[in-house]
């Protein structure tokens, strides 16, 4: 088991650093340089050339690359070229308001898309199910920022009960929350019920049945235990994408996230800020898979054994 | 009178489908006496499982009892609730099923699977129940209990999950244990040691239905055998006597598919065609499509259950005392 974790995480390590320098050498190699956009159209070349210089952007790649590197392991990932603060910082602040709206979304979804699942595969083909499904099909393909506007447009400005954007209070998460997590909740819950359906065909459940046990504990100790394998492998997987940023919804409801952050980073070339939120979600994203894979092999004695 | 364990009577179970209603169990009558272990025999698709899951109260959805009852030691079971059937269920009456690889939660200990049989319908405490369970483990000959008790089900051969399955359904000290295909995925030194275990568990007051397509199976363990096609008893007699005397072509026609094979001839005998589909089931014998001595009699008219001799009878106008006349 340990050993099967430490494998994995050697993997995703090899994967990070194969990441960072991908999105090193792509940044460096695309056509314009990041000095003159900094500067405007009016800087001359002299100007350019010494700030060039000063950044160390003349230097040779690969020395730039280790040297990059080497400073952030020290947590130190440059100065932002157009906002002039240390990039660390501007995430950090950043990342605080991603993570919130994150893991309310993520609760969101998960609370509602299991028991949606659960409740639709009971209630197959009847009434429930089908409003159900069509409520998670609406998440589904309903784009993020037409679900946000409907939501301000009921909640905050026809109802006045939640602020229409910003974050001064937690209450600001909530709209960009479920506008946000209707979609994984959409996804969740029909997973579930498919899972849960085809769990419910197996064996072990005729032999739940036959020793006695009633439908609620036939579905909560035999049924939702197996069929919740592949949904916590989505969750998980979609609570590492939720993490690594949510422009529109973040856009759409002003909050200084993390995605936010990259759009300004890529509009602005500003390659330190720019690499570092890019690092930030490959991160996240490698923790959820290594996550998903552990959880796994906790939930499942199958694959606990073979490791 | 011989006390019965299992009275059905007439059962009929239906299940409304997009072509119409088809009845997979059509007014089936059988017996399980106290003390015994009977067979049901015959092809996959003729109605046993079924019977045994109309009995159980198990059936899946759209299938549904119409018609008949069942009586477990004396008493009508037919109409209880669901509430009421499920206390029955593991407690007094117990079903293993065909496939012991599929049949055990994965995720799930083994012991503790065994042990929620009898938590479900005692109040004992965590501790008896364990206790009992390895008991039970040691009453079906499942080695090195304690350690096999924490293992989970894809750490046990075929023949140990099996046996798991039969210590589940035994722990309740139900009166009869219906074995849906017991042997059929283990391979045949296991298939005798599960067999001895069912006749220990006869001998110690169980009595067993045994469902099988397999007649060395019927052979070697059932006192009394039916002989089930396409949703009816044709046949039934004690097993030596069917053995002896098949009355019933179709009976006839599964022991030479046998027979064929022992005797050493070259080539497998076979009942020619298949089960008839159950929406178009002939208006006469069902079996008369595929009978070599089927005449328009049989083709028009559905014979009755009748003895041929004293406690042998069998479905068929061409058997006993009428073809005698």
């Amino acid at each position: 088991m340990l050993r099967t974790l430490a494998r994995r995480a050697l993997q995703a390590l090899v994967v990070l650093i194969g990441v960072v320098l991908l999105i090193f050498v792509m940044l460096r190699i695309v056509p314009g340089n990041p000095i003159e956009t900094m500067m405007g159209e009016h800087a001359n070349a002299e100007t350019i050339a010494r700030m060039t210089k000063e950044m160390g952007l003349d230097q040779p790649l690969l020395t730039q690359f280790f040297r990059y590197i080497g400073s952030a392991f020290r947590g130190d990932f440059g100065t932002s070229y157009s906002l002039g603060k240390p990039v660390a910082q501007l995430i950090g602040n950043a990342f605080v308001n991603t993570l919130l709206l994150a893991v309310f979304a993520a609760v969101f979804a998960w609370i509602f898309g299991i028991t949606c699942g659960i409740i639709s595969a009971v209630k197959k083909n009847r009434l429930t199910d089908r409003i159900f499904m069509g409520v998670s099909l609406l998440g589904i393909s309903l784009p993020v920022f037409m679900s946000a506007m409907f939501l301000q447009y009921i909640f905050a400005f026809k109802l006045h009960w939640l602020p229409i954007s910003g974050t001064d209070s937690w209450t600001g998460f909530i709209l960009p929350a479920i506008a946000l997590g209707w979609n994984s909740a959409g996804q969740v819950a029909q997973i579930t019920r498919t899972t849960l359906l085809e769990t419910l065909q197996e064996d072990y459940i005729d032999t739940a049945r036959a020793k006695g046990r009633g439908p609620t504990g036939v579905l909560l100790r035999h049924a939702l235990r197996n069929a919740m394998l592949p949904v916590l492998t989505m969750m998980t997987i979609q609570f590492s994408g939720l993490l690594s940023g949510a422009v529109i919804t973040e856009t759409v409801f002003s909050i200084n996230g993390v995605g936010r952050l990259m759009v300004q980073a890529i509009s602005g070339r500003d390659i330190p800020l720019l690499q570092a939120t890019a690092l930030l979600a490959t991160t996240v994203v490698i923790l959820g898979n290594l996550l998903a894979d552990s959880l796994y092999s906790v939930l499942d004695p199958r694959i606990r054994k073979e490791g | 009178m011989e006390q019965k364990t299992l009275e059905v009577r007439n059962l009929t179970v239906c299940f409304r489908t997009e072509k119409g209603i088809i009845r997979p169990v059509n007014g089936v009558s059988l017996d399980v006496p106290a003390g015994s272990i009977v067979g049901i025999v015959g092809e996959s698709g003729c109605g046993k499982s079924m019977t045994a899951r109309a009995v159980m109260g198990l059936l899946r959805y759209p299938g549904k009892v119409t018609e008949g009852s069942v009586l477990l030691n004396g008493r009508d079971i037919t109409n209880l609730t669901e509430k009421e059937r499920r206390k029955l269920r593991g407690a007094e009456v117990s079903m293993i099923f065909q496939e012991p690889m599929t049949s055990l939660n994965p995720v799930v200990r083994v012991g503790k699977q065994v042990e929620e049989a009898i938590r479900l319908h005692t109040d004992c405490t965590k501790e008896e129940a364990k206790a009992r369970t390895l008991e039970m483990f040691r009453e079906v000959e499942i080695p090195e209990a304690e350690t096999r008790y924490k293992c989970y089900p894809h750490q046990l051969s075929g023949g140990l999950r099996q046996r798991v399955l039969i210590a589940m359904a035994m722990i309740c000290k139900p009166s009869l244990l219906i074995a849906d295909e017991p042997t059929t995925a283990l391979d045949v030194t296991v298939e005798a040691q599960i067999l001895k275990l069912l006749e220990q568990l006869r001998d110690g007051g169980t009595s067993v239905l045994i469902i099988s397509h397999d007649l060395g199976v019927i052979a070697k363990v059932c006192d009394y055998v039916y002989v089930m096609y396409a949703g009816r008893i044709v046949e039934e007699a004690e097993t030596e006597v069917i053995f002896r005397r098949p009355a019933h072509p179709y009976t006839q026609g599964l022991f030479r598919s046998v027979a064929s094979l022992r005797e050493g001839g070259s080539t497998l005998e076979t009942i020619p065609g298949v089960v008839p589909n159950l929406h178009r089931l002939p208006a006469g014998c069902s079996f008369s499509l595929r009978c070599g001595e089927c005449d328009a009699r049989c083709e028009q008219e559905l014979p009755e259950l009748k003895e041929t001799e004293p406690g042998h009878k069998a479905r068929c106008f061409r058997t006993g005392k009428e073809a005698a006349e």
